[in-house]
């Protein structure tokens, strides 16, 4: 294992935050086969978690002689611990988001050059994934995605191709939205790397089991893609989908939500998901019904909630 | 007359309202909307919309048209000084045109947009953030820039600039309205959580005489100024590379020279200079830094490549 620093940046009043690398693999000039970044932002603490787990993994798999011949792995646990240090999702200064500033500018702001810096030292893997978090605060089902880019040299392959090499139970494609081309995912995927988001059930807590499913489905996809020379379960068969099938459920009214369903039930058509109770007189003033047969794909998880919140997300049977 | 444009129950009794102010006189004549607040820390468009509102009001014989009024796009955001739409770690200009079946804040886009098209015109007020202060300007994109430019003259704005085209910017309020026939200029200035009075009063300027050239208004507007037009021009960036604290020794809105010093980075614990900052280029300083704390690739100055007139 070689650890390095592959961008650093001062503060004037803290020690300078170095984002650092362990690569896995050794030889001459291996291959750059995959490449895995944890915490952009600092909530994403399970997406840390994760990687230091693959971290220590890769480290007794290597130690076995288990990372293929001439290729090589690097994991990136965290890329922002100035704002992790001190509770914050965004940057420390200005509130921006390195994972909105790819493929970053080396001499723009500081989050540009965040990202500029992180970029070069990843671009060029055949391989990248992402341990990244929803902007809703909520928990779901472990699954992988991929934006889909007409780009020849990205989806020349297939782009479900790949998807269900993590073994999980869902992989998703997206058609990018114009936010999302100033993402890493989108960006790496430009630039030639097949690029895979992966969303485990949790992000400002540590959830063990997700958190192992998700180490678990990245070490599978380093042994179906010939990068590490291991045996392991080969996880759940992955139903692959585009994101515009599942389906939105909103809230009608605002209050507190009494959840009657969790992450990974499956409803029938005309269940009871929740109700919404008035938050100072204590009646039921809605209550949300499914709206389809399918398994809860996503639950928002704050105790209030406001009209129209995207409140559960479900995937129907059988498409 | 205030009007709804959007509402939402939000959890403990209250709902979200943005409202406008319709201001009328002759309903056949054309509209032109007046939109702010999209980010919750940027107050400069406060006060125009309220000067422009109660002047519409106190001569609207003088009016012939509809001005609709928008301070508050995220009202939300203003009330808590949140940037973004609270409770969504959004940034409201990138989720524009939104949905109606979609999020709260994607609804409440999506009626904002429904609710201005149609008009024949409109301007975006933004102020800049509370790092940066800028001289009045009119932003509008190289796509836009035939159609717009002869409206962004009319502003009274220090200086027009023309930006090239950028995918993320496809879900800003302006190139969703411009898409969908309603001419949007996109006005920056001043800086964040402050009022610049007379920013607020030169751009007030403007707007009457956007509307006079547009048949609406028939009262006073006074001259516009000849802004510097950034076509052709280069703009310079200035950006720190040293961590420290950020202390100016140019005026805002002045002609610097090259090579010039814009100001200094100190290191707060020694006070020894760890940056001069230079300027690239002869020209215009339309942007400095506001905020003293800067890390090493804050934004320090921007300067439009200009030789001073005369």
């Amino acid at each position: 294992m070689v650890k390095s620093v592959i961008y650093s940046i001062k503060s004037p009043y803290r020690q300078s935050m170095d984002i650092v690398g362990y690569t896995f693999g050794d030889g001459e000039n291996p291959e750059k086969s995959c490449c895995i970044i944890g915490a952009l932002r600092g909530t994403e603490i399970q997406q840390m978690a994760i990687c230091a787990q693959l971290v220590d993994a890769l480290k007794r798999l290597e130690t076995k002689g288990c990372i293929a011949k001439n290729k090589s792995v690097t994991v990136i646990p965290c890329a922002n611990y100035y704002s992790m240090n001190i509770g914050k999702r965004l940057w420390t200064m200005d509130n921006t988001d390195i994972n909105r500033m790819f493929p970053g500018y080396d001499s723009g702001e500081t989050t540009q050059r965040i990202a500029d810096g992180l970029f070069k030292g990843i671009k060029d893997y055949v391989y990248g994934i992402q341990m990244t978090s929803f902007y809703l605060e909520g928990e779901f089902l472990p699954h992988a995605k991929i934006m889909e880019i007409e780009d020849p040299k990205v989806t020349g392959k297939g782009i479900g191709e790949n998807l269900a090499d993590f073994g999980l139970p869902y992989g998703l494609i997206r058609k990018p939205r114009p936010y999302d081309t100033a993402t890493l995912n989108y960006n790496w995927q430009i630039w030639g790397c097949r690029a895979f988001s992966l969303f485990t059930t949790y992000t400002e807590r540590i959830g063990a089991k997700s958190a192992q499913t998700a180490a678990n489905a990245v070490l599978r996809f380093l042994i179906a893609n010939g990068i590490l020379n291991h045996s392991l379960h080969k996880g759940s068969h992955t139903r692959v989908l585009n994101e515009d099938e599942i389906r939105h459920v909103h809230t009608r009214g605002a209050g507190i939500i009494k959840k009657r369903v969790s992450v990974g039930d499956e409803v029938g058509e005309g269940d009871l998901l929740c109700e919404i109770m008035h938050p100072l007189e204590g009646n039921i003033i809605d209550r949300i019904i499914s709206p389809i047969d399918g398994t809860v794909f996503f639950s928002y998880d704050k105790q209030l909630v406001m009209e129209r919140t995207d409140i559960f997300k479900i995937i129907p049977f059988g498409l | 007359m205030i009007k709804t444009v959007s509402t939402a129950a939000l959890p403990v009794t209250e709902n979200l309202i943005i409202q406008k102010n319709r201001v009328e006189n002759n309903a056949g004549g054309k509209r032109v909307c007046i939109v702010t607040g999209t980010h919750g820390d940027e107050l400069e468009g406060q006060y125009v919309c309220a000067r422009l509102a109660k002047l519409l009001s106190d001569e609207k014989r003088k009016l012939s048209g509809t001005v609709d009024i928008y301070p508050a796009l995220n009202p939300l955001g203003i009330d808590s000084i949140i940037r973004g739409f609270p409770m969504f770690n959004l940034d409201m200009n990138r989720i524009f045109p939104g949905s109606s079946s979609g999020s709260l804040a994607e609804a409440a886009a999506h009626d904002i947009i429904s609710d201005i098209e149609g008009a024949d015109m409109c301007v975006d007020i933004h102020s800049s953030n509370i790092f940066l202060r800028e001289i009045p300007q009119v932003r509008i994109s190289e796509q836009t820039e035939k159609e717009l430019l002869p409206y962004a003259l009319k502003l009274n704005a220090d200086l027009v600039w023309i930006h090239a085209a950028a995918t993320v910017l496809e879900s800003t309020l302006a190139h969703t309205l411009n898409a969908r026939g309603v001419k949007t200029l996109v006005v920056e200035m001043g800086v964040g959580m402050r009022i610049t009075s007379d920013y607020c009063e030169q751009l007030l300027t403007g707007i009457l005489n956007l509307l006079r050239e547009l048949g609406v208004w028939s009262g006073e507007a006074g001259e516009a100024r000849n802004p510097v037009i950034s076509k052709d021009r280069s703009v310079g960036f200035v950006n720190s590379d040293a961590a420290g604290i950020f202390i100016p020794k140019t005026v805002h809105g002045s002609y610097v020279k090259s090579g010039e010093v814009i100001g200094s980075v100190l290191d707060p614990l020694t006070g020894v200079v760890v940056e001069d900052a230079l300027s690239p280029c002869d020209g215009l300083l339309f942007t400095l830094r506001e905020y003293p704390v800067v890390f090493g690739g804050s934004l320090l100055a921007r300067i439009m490549g200009v030789e001073r007139d005369g």
